[in-house]
């Protein structure tokens, strides 16, 4: 059936996802914006309880209903709480049962703990297949050497917390992206150190560490997936899977983010007395009124792919289209929408009493991170057309 | 519980739709195109499939469905994708039956429903559209004064099939209201004009309307004294038309992916660039994205819902899209998109035309 109705039980979830958003994320939003390497301490450990209290936004449709209405709160604050983020989403989709249990359970017990995920490298960012990092094996063990730039939450995964990080190596040079494998490194592991810790344009509470594994020794049943190389990209395939939950979540967060925008555009035109009149014709419009509209319905039509993204997803039905098709619209949508609303705004966008500038550069690294606006435009015509890497470069 | 399956009903229906626009209006819709006509016996092969008076309850003589705005727009989409000529021209009864069925007196049921039950077509349209750039339904310049009955005066343009309806359900402001008024014809002060001449739906005739001084008896008011429902005849037309710019947008996208995989340069195929794929990855993103906005504001119309705002985003979003891709379209192609042999010119002309197209379908 086609139904848009939202079911009672996700209803209260999102309420509550949204309560905690304006009661508890907002109202530190600019502080955390302007010190950006400060801990959010109260904040961490309440939505560290909040979890132990069963709150977790989760992998669904109500997953992403509710990381939208976290977003709407404050981007950064959201990446900034406590769970295991993308390291754990990687687990999910690629470790075994005892794996979920080894490097998951942590996350339901004792003190605020991270995850973080690790694929970049100085040397390389959209092109996955180039990773330089290395897993040896040896006996038991991997040893793991290579650099990692760009982690999300790495220091407070690994430096703040016990928590873990999910990192990709290749076993195999000469097998390119079939030899492409992902470990888990638990905090406190010898070899392992976070280093430069980066200054952003946004999404500031949430951090950005490098990475560094200088023969860093790692039990060998930490790797997720086969240890073989089989076909060419079974790999590979780990990431993919990943990605066909993480792509639609980090759409959602776009989401959030422009309409935490669209919100606050239309408060401060109701206090200038500017209601938007959907129905009147084109010719008749006031330019703020048909930005408006574009915005919205730019927003919503976004909203809906990344909900019919999840809900394939929930079903068991192939997303990797459809979750690309989600994350590029609304990684663009956010950053054109924060962006506008800026613009309409005036000296009141620009300035930083308000949050418009603060959405805007929050908003922008949606179109970079998990997939550039370009590769995930990449992986849908790929897709649309039936064609391989080598056919669509 | 969130779903984007349509149900087994919607699945049968959409695919005998789209067999009928893959096997016959995709093969005649250029030559209508050119010829600026339509021949009989398309009109009446889609007529035969029973889309537009399945909801006229079974006592005057339809099937008696339940009303469905979403079924509606699947269908619509598929006849578009078909032909938007064709497409407008099959659902014009729709224009005078889903007013009348959702709205009017029992005895402007009994009157006028069962001429449109017969086995062959028969045209019934609604006059909407004025001849004015800055045209707008809130304030339509086309007025009517109440007095034993009603006086109708006023222009109207793109009216679907005028000339050959047996009556017109003709859209006018009353006081503060916005009314519907049947007007039959052969009225007095009813003049219908010569058929109108445009940049796309060639193969549609639509026509001008003249109302001057044109009387109709108090009974012919749609609904009688409680009237009718203006907003929401504007939205269910709104996602008529929402979703035929899904259905126009959706052929254009796919006659240029396909082309684009068979047409070489420089020793690839043209989509093996991403110029190319990026263009047609977007056409195919934006395609989805208008439908599913559609969908929303429909399913809110199926549930009594109103849906002003849903539906004014949809159509809006859908007459941007549909440009933007159908003009895509054209450029994939090249110069190729540009000469008649190929019908992606024929798709962005129609296109246009959505930003103009208001009440002149509805589902
Ligand atoms: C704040 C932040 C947090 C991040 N968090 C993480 C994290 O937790 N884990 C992690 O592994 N990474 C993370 N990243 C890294 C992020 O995923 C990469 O920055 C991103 O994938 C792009 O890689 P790059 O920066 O090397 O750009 P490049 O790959 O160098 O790309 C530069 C430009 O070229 C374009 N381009 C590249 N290849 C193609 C192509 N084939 N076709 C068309 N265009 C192309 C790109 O779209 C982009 O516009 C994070 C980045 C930031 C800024």
């Amino acid at each position: 059936m086609i139904d848009f109705e939202i079911s009672a039980e996700d209803k209260v979830k999102v309420e509550e996802a949204h309560e905690i958003a304006q009661n508890l994320f907002r109202p530190i939003s600019r502080y955390y914006d302007e010190h950006e390497h400060e801990d959010p301490m109260d904040l961490i450990d309440t939505m560290w309880k909040m979890r132990g209290k069963g709150f977790l936004t989760g992998l669904g449709i109500t997953g992403a209903l509710m990381v939208e209405e976290l977003c709407w709160g404050d981007a950064g604050l959201y990446l900034a709480s406590p769970g295991p983020g993308l390291g754990g989403a990687a687990v999910f989709a690629a470790g075994t049962q005892e794996q979920w249990g080894r490097f998951l359970a942590r996350y339901g017990e004792g003190k605020p703990k991270w995850g973080a995920m690790a694929m970049t490298e100085p040397g390389c960012g959209s092109d996955t297949s180039a990773i330089q990092a290395t897993a040896v094996r040896d006996g038991d063990y991997w040893v793991l050497n290579g650099e990692k730039i760009f982690v999300t939450m790495g220091r407070r995964a690994l430096e703040l917390s016990e928590g873990i990080i999910v990192v990709w190596a290749t076993v195999d040079k000469s097998a390119g992206r079939a030899g492409m494998k992902s470990f888990v490194v638990e905090a406190g592991t010898p070899g392992m150190k976070v280093e430069k810790q980066e200054k952003k344009l946004g999404i500031k509470a949430s951090d950005t560490v490098t990475v560094v594994f200088d023969n860093c020794r790692i039990p060998f049943n930490n790797i997720l997936g086969k240890a073989e190389i089989k076909t060419k990209t079974e790999g590979f395939k780990g990431a993919m899977a990943t990605f066909d939950v993480t792509r639609p979540l980090v759409a959602a967060q776009a989401l959030g983010v422009t309409r935490a925008a669209l919100d606050m555009l239309r408060d401060e035109l109701t206090k200038r007395g500017i209601k938007v009149r959907y129905d009147v014709p084109r010719s008749k419009q006031t330019a703020i009124e048909r930005d408006f509209m574009e915005m919205e319905s730019n927003w919503r039509a976004a909203h809906l792919l990344v909900i019919r993204a999840m809900w394939q997803l929930q079903g068991g039905t192939p997303n990797a289209l459809e979750a690309s098709m989600a994350k590029a619209k609304a990684g663009r949508a956010a950053t054109l929408i924060t962006q506008r609303a800026v613009e309409l705004m005036g000296p009141l966008g620009y300035s930083r009493k308000l949050l418009f500038e603060k959405f805007m550069r929050d908003a922008k690294i949606n179109d970079i991170f998990e997939g550039t606006g370009q590769i995930n435009t990449l992986v849908v015509a790929r897709r649309l057309l039936g064609y391989s890497r080598d056919q669509l470069k | 519980m969130i779903g984007f399956s349509p149900s087994e009903e919607q699945n049968m229906i959409v695919n005998t739709v789209k067999q009928f626009a893959t096997d016959v209006m995709r093969k005649k819709f250029r030559d209508c195109d050119e010829a600026g006509e339509i021949p009989a016996e398309i009109i009446d092969g889609a007529w035969e499939l029973g889309l537009v008076a399945s909801c006229i309850p079974e006592q005057l003589g339809g099937a008696g469905w339940e009303h469905s705005a979403l079924t509606g727009t699947l269908l619509a989409e598929e006849l578009a994708w078909g032909d938007l000529s064709m497409a407008m021209h099959i659902l014009a009864p729709s224009l005078a039956i889903l007013p009348i069925v959702e709205m009017g007196t029992e005895e402007q049921k009994k009157k006028y429903l069962p001429a449109l039950c017969g086995n062959k077509f028969t045209a019934a349209t609604a006059a909407f559209i004025e001849p004015l750039y800055d045209f707008d339904p809130n304030e339509f310049s086309t007025t009517a004064k109440r007095n034993s009955g009603y006086t109708l005066n006023g222009q109207k343009c793109y009216v679907p099939l005028a000339a050959g309806a047996d009556f017109i359900l003709v859209y006018a402001g009353e006081g503060e209201e916005r009314q519907c008024f049947i007007v039959e014809k052969g009225t007095k002060g009813l003049e219908i004009g010569e058929r109108e001449q445009n940049m796309g739906i060639k193969a549609l005739a639509t026509y001008e309307l003249n109302l001057k001084d044109c009387k109709v008896p108090a009974e012919n008011r749609l609904g009688g004294k409680k009237g009718s429902d203006f907003n929401r005849l504007a939205n269910l037309s709104r996602v008529a038309l929402a979703s035929m710019a899904v259905g126009v947008a959706r052929a254009s996208f796919e006659f240029s992916r396909d082309y684009a995989k068979e047409r070489h340069a420089f020793g690839e195929p043209i989509a093996s660039r991403q110029a190319i794929a990026f263009m047609l990855a977007d056409m195919a993103i934006e395609v989805d994205a208008a439908r599913l906005l559609n969908w929303e504001a429909a399913w809110k119309l199926d549930r009594n819902e109103d849906a002003t705002r849903e539906a004014c985003l949809a159509k809006s979003y859908a007459d941007n899209m549909v440009m933007l891709v159908t003009d895509y379209g054209v450029q994939v192609m090249g110069g190729h998109g540009y000469v008649r042999d190929n019908p992606v010119e024929l798709w962005f002309r129609n296109a246009r035309g959505f930003t103009t197209f208001t009440g002149m379908a509805i589902v």
